[in-house]
C-alpha cells in the first residue's frame, strides 16, 4: 500500500519557494528519514502531509486528501511536533483522557504501561516536567495510537543523549511493524542512520537525493587515500573530497569497490557525510530562508 | 465529507486488523468542552469569588443595616422591594461576572493555542476545526450558564440561611421574609433569563472568537479598537450615535426584550409572569444576531485551518 503519494507538490510564501515540485512515494512499513538543511522545505513537506497546510499539486495520504480532511486523516497519522506542543497547563491524567476521549484507535492501556517505565506522576503538568519526561509523554501517548503513519518532526531537539537513544529504541522495539510507517526529519542525521530504511534529502524545495538504505550502503563509498595515490583516486571523479589529518578522503557514487580498495581504505559513508558531500556548497546558501 | 473508502464493507486480510471503533461524533465535542474546562478555571472560580463579596457584603448590611435600609424594611410599603434588592443584585452581579469571563475566555480561545504552539497537539488528533470552534463557543453559551445558575441558586440559598440566623435581631422574622420572597419561582425564571442573554449576545461571542483566530497580537485591542473608531468616527463624520446604539443595544437589548416587568401588577411577587417569551422570539434582531453569531463561528472554523503556531 503507498502510505504517501505527491506529484508536483508545490507550496510559495510570498516570493520564496518553500516546494518546488516535489514527488514523494512513501511506501507501508518504511521508516524514511527526510534530511535537508534549515529552510530547505522539510518542515513545509511535514505540514502539507499533516494537513497543516495548503498546497499546490497532488497529495494523498493514506488515500486522503489531507488538507480537506485532517481530522479523519487523524484517526490514521500520528503526529509529533516537537516537545514543545503538549500544553503546559495540562495534568498528565487529563493528556491521556483527552486523547482517550477524542481518538478511537487510542489504547489507553497500553499507554498506561509505557508511563508506568518512567518517573512521570500522573497529577503533574506538561510544564513542570523535564523535556525528557514531556517527549516521553508524547511518546506513550503516540505509541498507544494505532496508526498507519507516524510523522515526527524534530523529535529529539533539545534532548540529552540518553533521552534521544531511549526514544528511538522505544520506537522501534515497542511500535513500529512493518504495517507502520514512519516519516522522520531531524538534523541529528547519525542517530538515525540504522533506524532508516529509506533516506531522502531535501534542498531548496527539491528532492535531491532518494533512494533505500540498501541501495545507499552499496552505492556511497568512501575512502581514505594512499598519499601516492590521490592523483590517481582524483582522476575517478569523487563526489567529494575531504582532509582529514592531512590525508584525502573521497567519496564516491556508484564507484567500483573493487577498484576503489586499491586506492585506500574503503567504508560505509556516514549519511552526514554524504548529505555535506550532496548539498555542501549549496546548503549554506539557502540558510534562513523561509521554512 | 465523508470518504467512501472508510464505509467500503471489506472483509479485513488479516486477522489483527483492530476494526476501527465507532465513536459518536459528539465524543470529541465532549472531550473539547472538558478540556476547556480543565484549562480554564476561571469558568468557575470567578463568579465564586464574587459570590463570596456578594455574601461578605450581604452578611455586613444585615448585622448593620444602614438607616435608609432599616427604615425601608420596617416600612410595608418598601419592605418587599428592600428585601429583593440584594437577591437581585447578586444574582446580577454574577450574570455580569459571567459575561466578562466569557468575554476574556473567548479573546483568548483561539489565540492563545496558537501562542504557546499547543495548536499542533491540538491539530494532531482526530478533531475538527468545527468541532473544536464549537467547544469554545459553548463555553460562553453553555457552561458559563450553568455556572451562573448553580453560583446564583447557591448565593441566594446562603442569604436566605444567613436572614435566618441573623434577623430575628433586626426585628424582622423569617416568616415575613419569606413569604416576600418567591426564591423558587425565581429560579425557574433564572434559567429563562440566562439563555436570553446568552442568545442575545452570542454574535459578541462570535465576534470574539473569530478575532482571537485571526490576530497575531493584541486580540483584545483588535476586538474593540474597531468598534470604537466606527464609533468615533461616525460622530464626528454625522454627528449621530448609532453604531455606538448598535452596541449598546447588543449588549443590553435582551433586558427590554425579554423581560416585561409592567406585564403584571406584581412581578416581584410572581417573576415567572415578567417573562416575554413571545416578544422576545419575535425581535428581529434576536435572529440577525443569531445568523450573524452563525457567520462568525464558521469564519473562525474556516480560519483555524490556515492557522499555526505564532
Amino acid at each position: 500500500m503507498t502510505v504517501i503519494e505527491a506529484r508536483g507538490l508545490r507550496k510559495v510564501f510570498g516570493s520564496a519557494i518553500a516546494l518546488d515540485g516535489v514527488d514523494l512515494r512513501v511506501e507501508e512499513g518504511r521508516i524514511l528519514g527526510l534530511i535537508g538543511p534549515n529552510g530547505a522545505g522539510k518542515t513545509t513537506a511535514l505540514n502539507a502531509i499533516l494537513g497543516l497546510t495548503a498546497y499546490q499539486g497532488e497529495l494523498k495520504v493514506i488515500g486522503r486528501d489531507p488538507w480537506n480532511e485532517r481530522d479523519q486523516l487523524m484517526r490514521d497519522v500520528s503526529f509529533i511536533a516537537d516537545i514543545a506542543v503538549l500544553p503546559r497547563w495540562m495534568r498528565v491524567r487529563q493528556a491521556v483522557d483527552y486523547v482517550a476521549g477524542v481518538h478511537p484507535r487510542f489504547d489507553r492501556a497500553k499507554a498506561e504501561s509505557f508511563l508506568a517505565k518512567t518517573t512521570i506522576r500522573r497529577d503533574s503538568k506538561v510544564g513542570e516536567l523535564s523535556k525528557g519526561m514531556v517527549a516521553q509523554l508524547n511518546l506513550a501517548l503516540v505509541m498507544a495510537i494505532d496508526a498507519k503513519l507516524l510523522v515526527l518532526d524534530e523529535p529529539t531537539l533539545g534532548l540529552d543523549i540518553l533521552y534521544r537513544k531511549q526514544f528511538y529504541d522505544s520506537l522501534l522495539n515497542d511500535y513500529f511493524d512493518r504495517s507502520r510507517t514512519i516519516l522522520v526529519t531531524t538534523h541529528q542525521v547519525e542517530e538515525v542512520q540504522n533506524v532508516l530504511t529509506d533516506l531522502m534529502f531535501i534542498n531548496r524545495g527539491r528532492i535531491v537525493l532518494d533512494c533505500r538504505m540498501e541501495e545507499f550502503e552499496s552505492r556511497y563509498l568512501e575512502v581514505m587515500v594512499h598519499p601516492e595515490q590521490v592523483a590517481a583516486a582524483r582522476a575517478l571523479k569523487p563526489l567529494h573530497e575531504r582532509q582529514v589529518f592531512g590525508r584525502s578522503i573521497l567519496l564516491f557514487d556508484h564507484a567500483d569497490r573493487q577498484q576503489i580498495s586499491t586506492l585506500g581504505d574503503v567504508h560505509t559513508p556516514s549519511i552526514a557525510d554524504v548529505f555535506v558531500a550532496v548539498m555542501g556548497d549549496q546548503a549554506g546558501v539557502v540558510q534562513g530562508a523561509a521554512k | 465529507m465523508n470518504s467512501p473508502s472508510n464505509a467500503a464493507p471489506e472483509p479485513p486480510l488479516d486477522s489483527q486488523v483492530i476494526a476501527p471503533a465507532a465513536m459518536p461524533a459528539t465524543r470529541p465535542l465532549y472531550w473539547s468542552v472538558r478540556r476547556e474546562w480543565w484549562e480554564n478555571s476561571s469558568i468557575y472560580i470567578a463568579p465564586l469569588a464574587v459570590a463570596g463579596v456578594i455574601l461578605f457584603g450581604f452578611l455586613i448590611s444585615i448585622i448593620h443595616p444602614a438607616v435608609k435600609m432599616r427604615a425601608a424594611l420596617a416600612d410595608p410599603a418598601h419592605q418587599r422591594a428592600a428585601i429583593h434588592m440584594p437577591y437581585d443584585i447578586g444574582a446580577a452581579l454574577i450574570m455580569g461576572t459571567i459575561f466578562i469571563v466569557g468575554v476574556f475566555f473567548c479573546l483568548d480561545a483561539l489565540y492563545g493555542e496558537r501562542r504557546d504552539r499547543s495548536i499542533l497537539f491540538w491539530k494532531s488528533l482526530p478533531v475538527s476545526d468545527l468541532s473544536t470552534v464549537l467547544s469554545k463557543a459553548s463555553i460562553p453559551l453553555a457552561v458559563l450558564l450553568l455556572v451562573a445558575f448553580a453560583t446564583i441558586v447557591a448565593t441566594q440559598l446562603v442569604m436566605l440561611l444567613l436572614s435566618i440566623v441573623v434577623l430575628p435581631r433586626n426585628g424582622l422574622t423569617v416568616a415575613a421574609v419569606w413569604a416576600q420572597l418567591p426564591l423558587v419561582k425565581m429560579w425557574l425564571a433564572l434559567p429563562y433569563a440566562l439563555a436570553a442573554m446568552a442568545l442575545w449576545q452570542a454574535p459578541i461571542y462570535g465576534w470574539l472568537l473569530l478575532v482571537s483566530g485571526w490576530a497575531r497580537r493584541a486580540a483584545f485591542l483588535w476586538a474593540v479598537l474597531p468598534l470604537f473608531a466606527i464609533g468615533v468616527i461616525e460622530k464626528v463624520a454625522f454627528n449621530t450615535t448609532h453604531f455606538a446604539n448598535l452596541v449598546k443595544y447588543r449588549l443590553f437589548g435582551w433586558v427590554a426584550q425579554a423581560l416585561d416587568p409592567q406585564a403584571h401588577s406584581d412581578a416581584l411577587m410572581d417573576p415567572l409572569r415578567a417573562l416575554a417569551p413571545g416578544r422576545f422570539l419575535s425581535t428581529p434582531g434576536l435572529w440577525i444576531g443569531l445568523a450573524v453569531a452563525v457567520v462568525f463561528l464558521g469564519a473562525a472554523a474556516r480560519l483555524r485551518r490556515y492557522r499555526g503556531p505564532i
